[in-house]
């Protein structure tokens, strides 16, 4: 551990971290090397975002930590995942879930054929014996809408799906969500909503969270700590309140500064990136 | 002309039970493909190895038949994860014409295997009621009939209770509709896929004995493969319900073109191909089958 705490970013809390990634290398089909040399770290009951554009590797990092590169012919080639302080690099998804770390997926992944409550009821697969019935009762007083729902969750909305994934992950008692950009495809208002949500998984059940997003804004007011990751590695991390004060973070991510003109924008993509 | 009516009222009822039981074994073939996505061309043999082995203990260890097809039920369990760790786990991934070449060795295999240890000769078994019989509105239904009607019914509240209620039940359904979705849930597909095999193999002998209680057991049997594959077509190659429904459109199918045959048209034999007319009919009108989703992906 101490060995490792010299390349672990700096300003996370070296002993309460509940993941650390080191140096992670992720390559697809033997090939396609995607992640080079990915470190990072999530606070223990703390939200950490991780933010970067499209194809910088957000969602191949979260699917490295929660084991599910295999389905995609995708594999941890370097590096270690330490979970806990554990190394879990190479344990299988299953295995993970039942530890405690759980991936609400990219999309929602809620299964669309099925209803609410078998959706709700593969959340707690993980643990067999759990008593369902009066869990999913603890979900609805979470998610008062999806009570109503009786149908097949592929005719929810996407606001109701997205609270549905959530609700599910809940019923794995995870101590870590991985969470691939829950506003996306939602309108404002749900997109409140949703971070609203994580907010309280975060305050009154004490997960730690790490969330990936598009929407830097949102991502860095609910979050503690953020990464900036681009072509597939960390190029700035920092409290989320200096990040979003980050003058580079405001001109590629959230949109601001006074970059209007034709000539700017000539600027702005002459300009180097961090690399 | 002067038809034989009652003949087609009892032959139409066979044609349903038949036909239930292949839509049984049509499930089997669903099961496999919705949660591996493996096309088994060697379900048929499946069947006829669960009627071998039941036969092979009662001819040959001389147990009763209810031992005997209680450990038929666990041989054929353990042979299907067995298959699938040993055949199919190293082809996942693969292009799926090595996955159908691969159970069509299987077959292959599974036929020649049986015809040297079971020999080439039907064999029945022994006659465990008696002939004994039931009549229903004027109708003659033979108790194996009734056995193979009472078990396909057992056999779907079954699958319908554990695909609706169990905790393996839904996480087979979770793996169906996206592995890495159920991955991510916690859900081992590795044990999925073994377990679609194990009752696969599991129900196909249930059938398998049935059949062999009926007509008698040889390694031919297999053909019920074949026929079950129209039944599954007709279906739509996803959808247990159509699947059932399948099956019991191929076998009054069968039956009707036995009656039309055997009474007006005197072709001889012309039961054997009418389902498949039918099939490439219904294809043309509805190429993913009656039940099946759109986006399946064609073979």
């Amino acid at each position: 551990m101490d060995g490792m705490s010299q390349i672990a970013p700096e300003g996370a809390a070296k002993t309460d971290d509940i993941l650390t990634l080191n140096n992670i290398e992720v390559v697809f089909n033997d090939v396609i090397l995607v992640l080079r040399g990915m470190s990072m770290s999530v606070g223990r009951g703390k939200i950490t975002a991780l933010l970067g554009a499209n194809g910088a590797g957000k969602s191949t990092t979260l699917k490295a930590i929660a084991g599910l590169l295999e389905t995609e012919d995708g594999a941890i080639t370097r590096g270690e995942v330490l979970y806990n302080g554990a190394d879990v690099t190479y344990v299988p998804a299953d295995k993970k879930v039942r530890n405690g770390v759980f991936l609400v997926m990219e999309g929602r992944g809620v299964i669309q054929d099925m209803t609410v409550v078998d959706n709700l009821r593969l959340g707690a697969f993980s643990r067999p014996g759990a008593n369902t019935t009066k869990e999913i009762e603890e979900i609805y007083e979470f998610f008062p809408r999806l009570r109503e729902r009786t149908g097949l969750a592929g005719y929810l909305s996407g606001g109701e799906q997205q609270m549905l994934a959530i609700g599910r992950a809940m019923m794995a008692r995870p101590k870590l969500i991985l969470m691939d950009e829950p506003s996306m495809g939602l309108s404002p208002l749900l997109v409140k909503e949703v971070f609203g949500i994580i907010k309280r998984l975060n305050k009154e059940l004490g997960i730690s969270i790490l969330l990936v997003e598009q929407n830097a804004n949102m991502a860095l007011q609910a979050a503690d700590y953020g990464y900036i990751m681009e072509n597939g590695k960390i190029v700035l991390d920092g409290p989320a309140e200096e990040l979003a004060n980050n003058e580079d973070v405001k001109e590629f991510y959230l949109g601001g500064g006074e970059r209007r003109s034709f000539k700017s924008v000539k600027s702005f993509k002459r300009r180097k990136r961090w690399l | 002309m002067d038809l034989n009516w009652n003949l087609l009222l009892q032959l139409l009822l066979n044609g349903v039970i038949v036909g239930m039981l292949y839509g049984v074994v049509a499930m089997c073939f669903v099961l496999i493909y919705k949660s591996t996505q493996v096309v088994n061309f060697a379900q048929g043999e499946f069947v006829v190895l669960g009627a071998w082995v039941c036969w092979s203990m009662i001819a040959w260890m001389e147990l009763h038949f209810i031992p005997a097809f209680l450990f038929a039920l666990v041989f054929m369990t353990l042979y299907g994860v067995i298959v699938q760790v040993v055949v199919l786990r190293p082809l996942v991934g693969e292009p799926i014409i090595s996955v159908i070449m691969a159970t069509i060795g299987l077959s292959i295999f599974m036929q020649a295997l049986m015809n040297w240890v079971f020999g080439n000769n039907a064999e029945s078994f022994p006659d465990i009621f008696g002939g004994w019989k039931i009549e229903i509105g004027g109708l003659q239904v033979e108790a194996g009939y009734l056995l193979s009607f009472v078990l396909s019914i057992v056999v779907m509240l079954a699958f319908f209770w554990f695909f609706k209620y169990s905790r393996w039940g839904l996480a087979m359904r979770a793996t169906a509709f996206n592995q890495q979705v159920a991955a991510s849930l916690g859900i081992s597909t590795r044990q999925v896929f073994a377990m679609a095999w194990a009752i696969s193999a599991l129900v196909s002998a249930i059938a398998g004995i049935v059949l062999g209680l009926v007509n008698g057991v040889s390694t031919g049997l297999a053909f019920i493969g074949i026929k079950v594959f129209p039944a599954v077509i007709v279906g739509g190659l996803d959808s247990i319900v159509g699947a059932i429904l399948g099956g019991v459109i191929i076998g009054v199918l069968e039956n009707g073109a036995e009656f039309v045959d055997g009474q007006i048209l005197k072709v001889g034999n012309m039961y054997k191909v009418a389902p498949f007319y039918v099939l490439i009919l219904i294809l043309m009108i509805k190429p993913y089958g009656l039940f099946g989703t759109k986006d399946i992906e064609r073979v």
